[in-house]
């Protein structure tokens, strides 16, 4: 029982899935190192189950390929592909107990009773089940059911751990404690995980490898960090960050330099100016890269209402026909209704086409490599 | 705050519930007393009021060797009758359920036989199973009376059972698919990312937690086997309870003994015998079975 032989690499190739006539995936191409933990982000229909539940094969796959430890596994029974799945609704036995549930996958592989007494401990151990394993599931709370589906997918000692939105049915206190332990259990056993879920903050601090997913399409697949600084479009920009990024739709004036954002003018880096001359652009900022003048600034804006969170606020203001988020910190003396400036950093703003909603400073780094963001800094500054 | 409307008047409600009221003195109650009265009573072979005899009409039917057969005849009939009925119900449920291709048309199938009447099943079955003409003529040329039950006793309750089993069959598919439907997806799922194959995920996750469906069609069908109008239709027209008394169920000979024999005291007498096993039975099941159905 080496580490290596209970990892797995996995490959996804072209796959897709329809019903019928409709397609959930369009041709999706991943790949996922031995012993990373990946999750897959999207909003509710976005296909990212399905693609979990294809890997599981709990789904037949309408066409491309998906490999584990470099076999293909299309035709192959959930069985013969090594993997263990948690799902959101924990799936327990509900005429099981605690151990039966815990022991069921081994009892199907005919493991002597012996063994598979001790096992089903030494996993209820794992999870801190122990007092609990005579138990139905039905006398269990919401957490502790949680443990008993991870403790099922732990117990086969799974090459892929597969988690379809595990956390989604807990309470918000409960939901930081069990991903902690989900992490926690990741390095422990360093098997493959992939985990599905809605909720960014999950995403953003489980993930070795994060994919971003919107209907059907892969819109991004990166480290946590690179996604959230570097969003591949408007979906990704919009879809983590929390308050979501601000969103604009605009086009750059060349003769000044700048892009047009409510009734006021941001400048930006004449080079970059020129480069995005003539095209419809979307352009983002996120909220905490905003900064509040309350005796105002550069771009005018009206605060509609504030958001308290306890460790800052969240500025919901007006500027022209536009609506606006900036978090700002507590000291920062602003009320509902005042009239403030707003200063746009012209490094942190995000430029997106239009039409396609794709990012644009990644056409442009092979140009002009790294220089645009650290020059528009030395722009804004004075 | 809920708004409940009220009679005002007592006889109005009454005179609502009257049609009902009215059909069950007329069909239920008057028949079950006059079967009582009947019971502890003889009719004067020429007329004249019924004299009272105690447990006379007991005593004779329980000396009656027949009868004896005809409550054995009835429990083989009702117990593997419902074995049966139950096992091919879950077998077709678990196989409509998994949805393959086609499955709406079998659903459909599956059902249909429980629109036929059982008289019309029995007739049916008469010449699809006879002997020298239907399924198993070709066998019987091969290997002369293996089956005849026109000749046998044994064959033709086996008869009897299967056009029972094929009847019913359809009744109890439509609860158990409906049972196997209300299972969460999810566990099937899981037991099949546990290792578990069709037939063991059927074995160790679907049929137990179909306790309780199964529990009521027990409870229903053994009460069909032993008093279902099928049962006497289906004897009636297939075997008339022959050959020698082989499928005599209790109710088809309470039948013959009030109608053909006219003796409708020893014929009431028998009915009450029958009210009281299947309470027994009733009982024995709610009391015993129950235990073991883990209701969710």
């Amino acid at each position: 029982m080496n580490k290596v032989s209970k990892m797995a690499d996995i490959d996804i190739r072209a796959v897709r899935k329809s019903y019928g006539k409709t397609q959930t995936l369009h041709g999706v191409d991943l790949c996922f190192a031995s012993g990373e933990f990946v999750v897959i982000l999207g909003p509710s229909g976005c296909g990212k189950s399905t693609l979990l539940r294809m890997i599981a094969g709990l789904e037949e796959i309408t066409a491309g390929e998906i490999a584990i430890n470099r076999r293909v596994v299309n035709r192959l029974e959930p069985r013969e592909r090594g993997c263990a799945m948690v799902f959101q609704n924990y799936a327990l036995y509900p005429h099981m107990t605690v151990a039966q549930n815990i022991g069921y996958a081994l009892k199907v592989a005919s493991v002597p009773k012996v063994e598979r007494e001790r096992r089903i401990k030494e996993t209820a151990k794992v999870v801190g089940l122990c007092e609990y394993l005579t138990r139905k599931p039905a006398a269990l709370s919401g957490g502790q059911r949680q443990r008993v589906a991870m403790a099922r997918a732990i117990i086969r000692e799974p090459k892929v751990f597969l988690f379809d939105e595990p956390l989604s049915n807990l309470d918000a206190k409960l939901r930081v404690t069990m991903r902690a332990e989900i992490r926690k259990l990741h390095q422990r056993l360093s098997a493959t995980s992939i985990f599905v879920t809605h909720d960014q903050v999950e995403a953003m601090t489980l993930a070795d490898k994060l994919v971003v997913m919107n209907k059907g399409h892969v819109e991004q697949v990166g480290q946590p960090l690179d996604i959230y600084h570097r969003p591949a479009s408007v979906f990704v920009a919009s879809f983590i960050g929390s308050p979501a990024m601000n969103l604009f739709d605009t086009r750059v004036e060349v003769d000044t330099a700048s892009v047009r954002i409510g009734a006021a003018q941001v400048p930006i880096d004449p080079a970059l100016a020129a480069r995005l001359r003539g095209r419809d652009l979307t352009i983002g900022i996120r909220p905490e890269q905003c900064v509040v003048l309350p005796d105002g600034g550069r771009v005018p804006a009206k605060i509609d209402f504030i958001e308290e969170l306890g460790s800052g606020r969240v500025v919901h203001a007006e500027m022209g026909d536009q609506t606006f988020a900036a978090v700002i910190g507590e000291h920062v003396n602003v009320r509902a209704g005042d009239r403030i400036g707003l200063e746009l950093p012209s490094s942190q703003l995000h430029f997106f086409d239009r039409d396609s909603g794709r990012r644009i400073d990644m056409e442009i780094n092979s140009s002009v490599p790294q220089q645009v963001a650290g020059a528009s800094t030395l722009a804004i500054a004075h | 705050m809920e708004k409940r409307s009220v009679f005002n008047s007592w006889w109005l409600p009454i005179l609502f519930a009257l049609p009902q009221i009215l059909l069950i003195l007329l069909f239920f109650y008057w028949p079950a007393i006059a079967v009582m009265k009947w019971a502890f009573t003889l009719e004067p072979p020429f007329g004249g009021a019924a004299e009272f005899v105690g447990l006379t009409n007991f005593k004779e039917v329980f000396a009656d060797p027949f009868y004896w057969k005809s409550v054995a005849v009835s429990l083989i009939f009702a117990l593997c009758g419902t074995f049966f009925t139950i096992l091919v119900g879950l077998v077709l449920a678990i196989a409509v359920d998994r949805q393959l291709p086609g499955s709406g048309l079998f659903r459909f199938l599956y059902i249909l036989p429980y629109a036929i009447a059982g008289p019309a099943a029995g007739m049916a079955f008469r010449f699809i199973l006879s002997p020298e003409r239907g399924l198993m003529a070709s066998v019987n040329a091969a290997f002369p009376d293996f089956w005849n039950p026109a000749k046998y006793g044994t064959h033709a309750l086996v008869l009897v059972i299967v056009i029972f089993a094929w009847k019913w069959a359809g009744y109890t598919f439509i609860f158990l698919l409906a049972g196997l439907q209300s299972v969460p997806r999810s566990l099937a799922e899981a037991a099949a990312m546990d290792g578990a194959g069709p037939i063991r995920r059927a074995v160790d996750i679907q049929v137990p937690l179909l306790a309780p469906t199964l529990f009521f069609l027990l409870v229903i069908m053994m009460t069909e086997g032993f008093v279902g109008s099928d049962t006497f239709g289906i004897v009636h027209s297939t075997t008339g309870g022959g050959p020698n008394h082989g499928t005599e169920v209790m109710v088809f000979r309470i039948v013959d003994e009030a109608f053909k024999g006219l003796n409708y005291s020893g014929a009431s007498a028998q009915s009450i015998v029958l009210i009281g096993l299947i309470m027994i039975f009733t009982f024995i099941q709610f009391r015993f079975i129950e235990k073991r159905v883990h209701y969710k």
